[in-house]
């Protein structure tokens, strides 16, 4: 059987905002369940004695004080924007009409 | 459409409101959460940003010290367990105020935990609010909808200013509130107006509600009465002042039992209050939280708090506002009745200032409550904004102590204060408001309203000591109110050989 099925590829997709068709679900499908399966042999490593951990360094409390630094001017802020307004990126309508 | 509500009796006639909330307090701090980007309101729309409040490839967030340490703080003040070892998480979703498409915050460790809070409401009754958890995170940016008279609805695009994107946020979650009855609306009001006075007392954030700085989502769930089993909630975003959380909790609790008495069920969903017409409407479904698929966040490594740190932190919080309401309220020694009209007024800091700069209680009290209460009304204003300092009020009784004038001088003299005029003493000098202390034109004064009034004279003389009042009266008429009415009284009996 296999680990992923084509709902829940459509529903990371909605969440992702990618449309997908049904062709491509399928294909997408197949193709993470070939990827969960490889990354399932993690599962198998013998782990009773070692702590969850969310980094690979050992490393705590990287803190910056509160200082400002000069950070982009808005000019520079809008340079990669595809559309701007007023010193604002401009973005299609949020809600569709309907 | 307008939803159908049942009135509040009769939906607290068969049915327990059970409360949450979830409290924003954005920090006041320098720079955001992440990056040195200034944390400023009101400036150049996307001025304040770096690469990394844009969220651009390759870059590195870095945490704000002081950030974590108005969290400790702030935890501190709830009651909470600190814990020692806290992570960050990323909150996936995609929507154009956040430009990462994922909010960095925390999940299954947060920075603080279990703690709980005493909520007093207008009347003195307490209620115990739980706190389940504070954690860290940041803000999104601010949209702007163009078109469709400035909503989402109908816009035809929006504008985008990532300035508050990033800004350092504590989301202060509580547990279920059970047992408020018919006070929970008030009981939600009380909570916000809590958190807000916590957060400016810690200095942690400018605590102002009208600009975003502490934002309240309530949560709402009905239980029909004998029953203990939580309903299906709703939470209501968007309530952004005290009176619009009290007034939205008010109304969901109506709209609940209207949905649950005609046998229908309550959808899981956010809502939006509407402070124009005073009602929720249905916001989105309520994802579950799978749904935001949580991760650690691989650019930051953990906070890790110790005994030291933490005792540092807790040796620099102020008195909690509880305790020193507790404490003024000893020391000036007023009724219970007395110190909750001088609280619900908010003149509870100029009161103290008043004492502070030489004057006594009762006097504070007696100026604070009445005049300049009554002249703050007047203008529509908090006394405390009205523009007279501690130090005038201070002023003003040292010069009716020192019986250069009176208290209804006094009042007219703080209506000056209040033009602009000058201290108390310049305007009572200015104008030539001091009392007449000149005996002779007392003197003079008084036979003349004796002359004018034989009959009156006459029944003093015959022991009736209370119709001198009348004289008084014309006394004080024809010296424009500024003699002392205490002398005057004692003139006219001695002139007229009774004994007071």
């Amino acid at each position: 059987m296999s680990a992923i099925s084509r709902d829940q590829v459509a529903h990371l997709a909605n969440l992702a905002r990618i449309e997908m068709n049904d062709r491509e679900l399928d294909h997408m499908a197949a193709e993470l369940d070939v990827i969960v399966e490889a990354v399932r042999s993690v599962s198998e490593a013998p782990i009773q004695d070692v702590p969850p951990t969310s980094h690979p360094i050992a490393m705590s409390n990287v803190l910056r004080d509160d200082v400002v630094e000069d950070g982009l001017t808005s000019e520079e802020a809008l340079l990669n924007a595809p559309d701007a307004e007023d010193g604002q990126f401009k973005v299609p309508a949020i809600l569709n009409e309907d | 459409m307008s939803d159908a509500t049942l009135s509040f009796d009769e939906a607290l006639a068969k049915y327990d409101p059970v409360l949450g909330f979830e409290v924003h307090v954005e920090l006041n701090t320098k720079t955001k959460m992440f990056d040195a980007a200034p944390n400023a309101f009101g400036d150049e729309p996307n001025a304040n940003t770096t690469p990394v409040s844009l969220g651009l490839p390759g870059v590195l967030p870095m945490v704000n010290r002081t950030a974590v340490e108005s969290a400790i703080k702030l935890g501190l003040a709830l009651g909470c367990e600190i814990a020692p070892v806290s992570e960050f998480s990323r909150k996936n979703y995609f929507y154009p105020d956040t430009p990462k498409n994922f909010q960095t915050s925390q999940y299954d460790k947060p920075i603080a935990e279990n703690g709980s809070i005493d909520i007093e409401l207008e009347d003195g009754t307490v209620f115990t609010v739980d706190i389940e958890r504070a954690h860290m995170e940041e803000d999104a940016g601010k949209l702007n909808h163009k078109g469709g008279a400035g909503r989402i609805q109908g816009a035809a695009y929006s504008l985008v200013d990532y300035n508050r994107a990033g800004v350092p946020l504590i989301e202060i979650v509580t547990r279920p509130i059970r047992g408020a009855g018919e006070r929970a609306p008030e009981l939600a009001r009380a909570y916000v107006a809590a958190i807000r006075e916590i957060v400016k007392n810690l200095g942690i954030s400018d605590a102002r509600m009208e600009r975003g700085n502490v934002r309240c989502d309530a949560n709402v769930s009905l239980m029909p009465k004998g029953t203990d089993a939580l309903g299906t909630r709703t939470e209501t975003k968007n309530v952004n002042s005290m009176r619009s959380v009290e007034r939205a909790v008010r109304f969901e609790i109506c709209r609940h039992a209207a949905v649950l008495d005609s046998g229908a069920k309550i959808v899981q969903e956010t809502r939006h209050w509407h402070e124009d017409t005073r009602e929720t409407t249905s916001g989105r479904p309520k994802s579950d939280a799978d749904d935001y698929r949580y991760f650690p966040e691989p650019d930051l490594v953990p906070v890790v708090t110790d005994a030291e740190w933490i005792e540092r932190l807790r040796a620099e919080l102020p008195e909690p506002p509880a305790e020193r309401r507790r404490r003024l309220k000893a020391e000036w020694g007023y009724s219970d009745e007395e110190f909750r009209d001088v609280v619900n007024a908010g003149v509870m800091d100029q009161i103290e200032e008043t004492i502070a700069s030489g004057a006594s209680a009762a006097v504070a009290r007696k100026w604070w409550m009445g005049e300049i209460s009554r002249l703050a009304k007047q203008r529509e204003v908090e006394p405390g904004e009205l523009g007279i300092s501690p130090v005038t009020v201070v002023e003003l009784n040292q010069l009716i102590e020192k019986g250069e004038i009176n208290d209804k001088i006094a009042r007219k003299v703080l209506e000056h204060v209040l033009e602009g005029e000058g201290t108390p003493a310049e305007i009572v000098e200015q104008r030539g408001l001091a009392v007449v202390s000149d005996e002779g034109a007392l003197s003079t004064a008084v036979d003349e309203a004796l002359a004018a009034m034989p009959d009156v004279a006459e029944k003093i003389r015959g022991g009736k000591v209370q119709a001198a009042g009348a004289v008084v009266g014309q006394v004080m008429k024809a010296t424009r109110g500024q003699a002392d009415a205490g002398r005057v009284r004692e003139l006219i009996l001695q002139k007229l050989g009774v004994e007071g």
